[in-house]
């Protein structure tokens, strides 16, 4: 039996995200014999067909096969109602076993739809991906990682498995076979009618990484005493090509925004690198960042709770320490450049 | 406005996990509103203290989701219905069929819930149920108005975007940090929310639900711990020292950079 395992391509600022590759991965970590990984991207009148192009480029080199699109006007930015539509049509045209997106906020606000519409299981947040028999197997984190659970799910062509997988998990796979394909097929769209109008969207991202798919982050708390506080972090994230995070102390003195927020009820990231700055470590915020690869505590106080599950710890002030930090990177970077 | 908030009971965020017999212990854990949920819930009784209706918290969980509910009642909602069932497996699907089943014949006007639990942290049940009641829904809201003209507009939180979008009613939202300021219950709402409509159910008392297709679309194999993390090393000498050190070490031992 051969199946398709259709992915979906999230664009962001004109690019695709890092997770849309990592969909692709995570298909060819269960693909068998016959199968097909195929993926779909919707896009608006904003995206050219050059890019769109290079969009094909490079998914095929991730291992897709055959990418489907739809552009419509409705589809210019994420719209519940619109993208459902495109997605439904896709799904029923190609009528995949599994669907693999980004849990990402569109991959969030998707999928439950997607799911309920075709009768369908779901599983969320997945981590890691296995195929055993006719099962699928994925990890996922519970208590925002304080355990962790497997989950079986089966999918058929009328009743597809989704799986929306944690951006930075799962590893980018080698692809095996060289010849590009080159196969696009423009899918048509019919629009439906719409019961919401999105009026406004207020980019205060632009440009910036988001955090859960963020290598590097340098993360905030209370110790952080200011908006201004965060300057030199931004400085060392910036040098590191990372992006900034907080704690909820830090977001609730209103000294950032609560899109910055890392914890049991924020973000959950697990970047390679993680730098608390002024962060005691309360189990919320350590349920949101322990799976990070390696974690660097700076507080003054060196009975924080911060520096039990630090790999490297420097107690002292951060105001003096970090912009130490980003001189000391700065300088290891350029050596390498040179 | 008839409203009605989906809530579940979780462990408190302060809870640490510990498994016994592959199982997850609850001697002794403190319980509390899913955080998210409570902002649905403060949401649709300041929206009822505004323009009036009735607020009905509604949830699927053991006896002991009562406590939760009760908070609720004390909080300002005006009735809750607890459906509690050995039968319904823990699967996303199975939990929104017989919710469904329950809200047929009933006309909410709007439907809130949290963005997710913070234990299962799937956040499937109430956009499902959107598309279940064949209404429009939108995820992880930080700002709702209901308009003269009987629509909704909302803020919706787009990992740090914002996102405006104006929808029409009946509608479902998904409650997401920032919303507002949950109240805490006071001694008199306790008291009076003894008196409130309070029904407990089960599936035999749903005449909509059907066992048809109820299967779990999805079932558990196995339940673990992440390994535990290993405090590090301190650095050493004056700040300077240190953070070359670190940079040295990130770059030599853990190879990261
Ligand atoms: C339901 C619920 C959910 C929650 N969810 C989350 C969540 O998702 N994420 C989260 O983070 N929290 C969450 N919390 C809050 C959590 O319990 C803590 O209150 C919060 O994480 C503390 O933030 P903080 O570490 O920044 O502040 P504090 O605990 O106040 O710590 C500040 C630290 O900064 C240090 N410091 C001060 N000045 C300096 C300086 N100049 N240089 C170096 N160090 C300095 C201090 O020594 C201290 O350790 C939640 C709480 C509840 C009740």
């Amino acid at each position: 039996m051969s199946r398709t395992l259709l992915t979906y391509a999230e664009i962001r600022h004109h690019q695709l995200r890092q997770v849309s590759f990592e969909a692709v991965s995570a298909a060819a970590h269960i693909v068998q014999d016959q199968d097909q990984i195929v993926t779909c991207l919707f896009y608006g009148s904003a995206e050219d067909p050059a890019e769109v192009e290079r969009y094909a480029k490079e998914l095929f080199a991730h291992g897709t096969k055959r990418l489907y699109t739809i552009a419509h006007t409705d589809l210019e930015t994420y719209h519940a109602e619109a993208y459902f539509q495109a997605f439904h049509h896709v799904v029923t045209t190609v009528q995949p076993h599994v669907i693999l997106l980004g849990h990402t906020a569109l991959g969030r606000d998707l999928g439950p739809r997607l799911a309920s519409a075709f009768q369908a299981g779901q599983l969320s947040d997945v981590t890691d991906i296995q195929q055993q028999g006719e099962h699928i197997i994925c990890t996922r984190p519970l208590y925002a990682g304080k355990a962790v659970e497997k989950r079986t799910i089966q999918g058929s062509p009328t009743r597809p498995a989704i799986i929306t997988i944690r951006p930075n998990n799962i590893p980018l796979q080698p692809v095996q076979d060289t010849t590009p394909s080159r196969d696009v097929v423009a899918l048509p769209y019919t629009p439906p009618t719409l019961r919401s109008i999105v009026r406004e969207v207020v980019r205060k991202t632009s440009g910036k990484l988001d955090l859960s798919e963020a290598k590097i982050i340098v993360s905030g708390g209370r110790g952080v005493k200011s908006a201004e506080g965060f300057q030199p972090l931004e400085e060392l994230a910036s040098v590191l090509q990372g992006a900034v995070g907080a704690s909820r102390g830090a977001c609730d003195a209103g000294y950032c925004d609560y899109g910055l927020q890392i914890g049991q009820t924020g973000k959950v990231v697990t970047p390679e690198i993680y730098i608390a700055c002024g962060i005691s470590g309360a189990i919320q915020h350590l349920a949101g960042m322990s799976s990070s690869r390696v974690i660097i505590a700076i507080n003054k106080d060196p009975e924080a709770p911060i520096f039990k599950i630090a790999d490297y710890g420097i107690v002292g002030d951060l105001f003096e320490v970090v912009p130490l930090l980003t001189a000391a990177f700065r300088d290891l970077l350029q050596k390498q450049q040179a | 406005m008839d409203i009605w908030v989906l809530l579940k009971q979780t462990f408190d965020t302060e809870e640490k996990i510990t498994l016994v017999n592959g199982n997850i212990d609850d001697t002794g854990v403190k319980y509390i509103v899913n955080p998210y949920d409570e902002y649905a819930v403060e949401e649709a009784i300041r929206i009822v203290e505004r323009q009036g209706g009735k607020v009905t918290v509604l949830s699927i969980g053991p006896e002991k989701t009562g406590e939760a509910l009760r908070t609720a009642l004390a909080m300002g909602a005006d009735e809750a219905v607890l459906i509690t069932d050995d039968r319904i497996p823990q699967d996303e699907w199975a939990i929104v069929h017989v919710l469904t089943a329950y809200l047929t014949g009933h006309k909410p006007d709007l439907i809130l819930g949290g963005n997710f639990s913070v234990d299962h942290g799937a956040g499937q049940v109430a956009i499902r149920l959107a598309h279940q009641l064949d209404i429009p829904h939108v995820g992880s809201i930080t700002k709702l108005d209901i308009t003269a003209d009987g629509k909704a507009v909302v803020q919706r939180d787009a990992e740090g975007d914002i996102e405006i979008i104006e929808t029409a009613i009946p509608a479902l939202f998904t409650a997401q940090q920032g919303l507002n300021e949950p109240r805490y219950p006071t001694l008199p709402g306790i008291m009076k929310a003894k008196k409130k409509p309070f029904r407990q159910l089960t599936l035999d008392d749903i005449p909509s639900f059907s066992w048809d297709d109820f299967a779990a679309r999805t079932s558990r194999l196995e339940l673990s711990l992440p390994p535990a993390r290993q405090a590090g090393i301190l650095l050493k000498g004056d700040m300077h020292e240190q953070a070359l050190d670190l940079v040295r070490r990130l770059h030599e031992d853990a190879k990261v950079i």
